[in-house]
Order: structure tokens, then sequence, then C-alpha cells
């Protein structure tokens, strides 16, 4: 009967007998998510389940990521199908309007130059000695968007998941620190005061209808390796657009969100297990993720001078900035840091229009990229 | 491939490439804008 008393001890605290060294510290950077997501607000729809996904999983003997497991049913159906990201994007283009950028369609080309610290950062994690794969997956950060991240790296480096995840979401979160520096440093105080004027609605409802069918066709023609986030982002837009299935709309933008957005958190939450995650490796793709996202708002900036000069000084270089993914954060950081130096610009629909501009550069690159290592056999 | 390479190729064509793509559908929307000009009698639809 004593051994069946201490059988039935040792079951209580097998737990505790198992903890690894590292599942205590990833329970501590699970409860900072938390902590981020609650109470500074940094994107806390994601990180508040991937922080608590990340302390489930760090729970030894639970075997919530096992065969049967819960998590690993839910990880299995959503991320290594690749469905909940996509499913994301169906819900983006139903809450993004295209406006903005279709008023001044060369707005589109600073979407493009904000995605370069994507391939920069690719080409510096393969000279840190990153295998390729690894390499693309780390650059995707720098797209700035987490859903594009998450689809990319559960391709083709699934064991780098939470790492890159974490990061897409954490620096998109801190874009209004991140980039004023950036910009403050490429600009000059007389380019800051360019007064860009006010936007004037100019676009039919015939040419927003036909923009996501455009972007579709011609952008899977180009990159079709890319279709799939392509074509659901479009989805998501021309359903808003042609205003005939309101219930499919609401849905896109509300409930199907909602629940992904539950499920993906905290399945890439799941994959944050210490013996998995905690590893020097980790800290240099956070540091690149890092390095990805100032170069794009750098690209951004000098392109926007570029801009500038080519139209005699009618383009303010700080809506460069907004050329990235981060909507509509980065154009709300555009509007204030312009507002500093001049009181009367009002630069948010500018802005407005590059950051969407960037959505759909984010996607592009992303179906760019793709397509390029497809052709070159990579994968 | 060797590393050198692929990143070469990455950088030159996916941003060449994502520059060009960008710059076409910028084309296009222009042209469609034209071609579709806004009517005052679209507000409120």
């Amino acid at each position: 009967m004593s051994e069946a008393i201490w059988g039935g001890i040792q079951g209580l605290i097998s737990g505790f007998v198992n903890l690894h060294w590292s599942n205590p510290i990833m329970i501590g950077v699970g409860c900072l998510l938390l902590y981020l997501g609650i109470k500074k607000d940094f994107e806390p729809l994601l990180l508040v389940p991937i922080g608590f996904g990340a302390i489930l999983v760090n729970i030894p003997l639970a075997g919530l990521m096992e065969e049967e497991g819960f998590l690993r049913i839910i990880y299995d159906a959503g991320i290594m199908t690749e469905l909940f990201p996509l499913l994301i994007f169906v819900g983006i283009g139903a809450m993004t309007d295209f406006g903005p950028l279709l008023e001044n369609p060369k707005i589109f080309l600073l979407g493009a130059a904000g995605q370069f610290g994507i391939f920069l950062t690719l080409a510096l994690a393969l000279a840190l000695g990153f295998p390729q794969k690894d390499a693309v997956a780390i650059g995707i950060i720098g797209a700035c968007d987490g859903p594009t991240a998450i689809y990319v790296t559960s391709k083709y480096a699934p064991h780098l998941l939470g790492a890159v995840s974490v990061a897409a979401y954490s620096y998109m979160s801190l874009v209004p620190v991140i980039q004023p520096p950036i910009m403050r440093f490429l600009t000059g105080e007389e380019e800051r005061k360019i007064n860009m004027g006010v936007v004037k609605k100019s676009v039919s409802k015939t040419t927003k209808l036909l923009f996501p069918l455009i972007v579709t066709v011609i952008g899977g023609l180009i990159a079709p390796r890319g279709l799939p986030l392509l074509g659901t982002i479009m989805l998501g837009n021309f359903m808003k657009e042609c205003g005939v299935v309101g219930r499919l709309t609401k849905a896109a933008e509300n409930e199907i969100p909602n629940i992904v957005t539950l499920l993906l958190g905290i399945s890439i939450g799941a994959t944050m297990d210490g013996r998995i995650f905690l590893k020097p490796q980790t800290l240099v793709v956070l540091g690149l993720g890092f390095l990805a996202i100032c170069l794009d708002t750098a690209c951004g900036v000098l392109f926007g001078k570029v801009m500038k000069v080519l139209t005699g000084g009618k383009v303010n270089p700080l809506i460069g900035a907004a050329g990235i993914s981060a909507y509509p954060m980065s154009a709300r950081v555009v509007q204030r840091e312009g507002q500093k130096y001049n009181p009367k610009n009002y630069l948010l629909m500018h802005a407005m229009g590059a950051n969407t501009g960037g959505q759909v550069g984010s996607v592009m690159a992303a179906a760019v990229m793709l397509s390029v290592l497809k052709g070159m056999g990579v994968i | 491939m060797d590393n050198l390479t692929f990143a070469v190729t990455m950088v030159v064509v996916g941003m060449g490439g994502t520059l060009l793509t960008l710059w076409i559908l910028s084309l296009i929307m222009s042209i469609l804008k034209s071609a579709f000009p806004y009517k005052k009698e679209e507000e409120g639809k």
C-alpha cells in the first residue's frame, strides 16, 4: 500500500521533477508577452494568445504538442496547412480601403521600396551562416506582416516559426518607436515640412472593384507561387467593394479573423517550447528581424526622397516610411512626425496610400520571393 | 547553389521583381482611373 501511496505522490510531483531549466524561463517569456499585450497594448489580440500558448507548452508532461495533444491538432490543421494566415488575409482584405492608394497610384512604388529590407536581411542572414531556407524565413520578418511571415516560415523553416512570428508581431507594434528616429536621421527639416495638399476623392466605384481582380490576375501571373496570399487578400477586398455579399464581408471582417486569430496565436505560442526556442540562434533571428524593419523604413524614406526629386518637391519623403505593411500605425507615425515640423501639414491620407501600398507590396514581395526560389530550384 | 549566387539573385531579382510588378500595377491603375473617372453622382451610393 505504501508503494501505491508513493506512486500517487510521485504522480503529483512529476511535473516539477521533469521541469527542464528552460521551461521556467519560457513561462517568464510567456508572462512578458502577456504583460506587453495587456499593459502596453502591443498587438494584444496576438500577444495574449501567443503568451498563453507559450506558458501552456512549457508545462512538462501535459503533452499538448504531442501526437494527440490539442495544440498539435490545431497547429497541424491551421499552420502546417497554411490555412490560418490565408483566412486572416481574407479579413485584412475586407477591412482595407485601398481608396487612398488608388487616388495616387504612383505611391504604389513606396510600397515596393518598403520591402527592400526583406531581401537585404536575407542576404545578411546568409552571410551569418544561416541555411538558405532559414534566411528566407528571417528576411520575411521585414514584410512587417504577421500572416505573410507565418505563411512563408511554416512552409520553409517551421522550426523558426515561434521566433519569426514573435519578432514580426512585436516589431510591428513597436513601429511608433522604431521609425521616427530613422525618419529624422534621413530627412532634413525642410523636407519634413513639405505640404502635399489635400487628397481629392477621385476614384470611381468601378476602379475600386477592378483593382482586386487586376492585382490577382497580374500578380498571380507574375508570381504564381504567392497566389494564395494575393488571392485571399484580394478576395476579401473584392467582397467589400462589390457590396452584394454583406453577410460574407461582415464575417470576413469579424467572426472569421477573431476565431482564427485565437487559434493562430495559441498555436504559435505552442512552438515556443524552451528546449527548442532557447538557443543563441533565436536571439540572432530577433536581431535580424529588427534590422529588417529598420532597413524597410530607411529604404522607404530614401525612395521617398527620390520621388521628391522626380516630382519637383511635391512628395514629402516622410510618407516613404509608411510603405510597410504595419497598417495603419505607420501612416499615423508619418502624420505625427509631419505635424511636428509643420502643424498645418496633413500627410495622413497620403501616408495611408503608401501604407496600403505596403500591404500589397509585402504580399507581392513574398509572392515574388517564392516564385524566384521556385525558379532557382531552391523550393 | 552557393550562398553568394543565391543572395545576389534574391536581392536583384527579388527587389527588382517586386518594384517592377508594383510599377506595372500602378500604371494599370492610372489607366483605369482615366477609363472610369469618378463621377459626383457616385457619392452616397
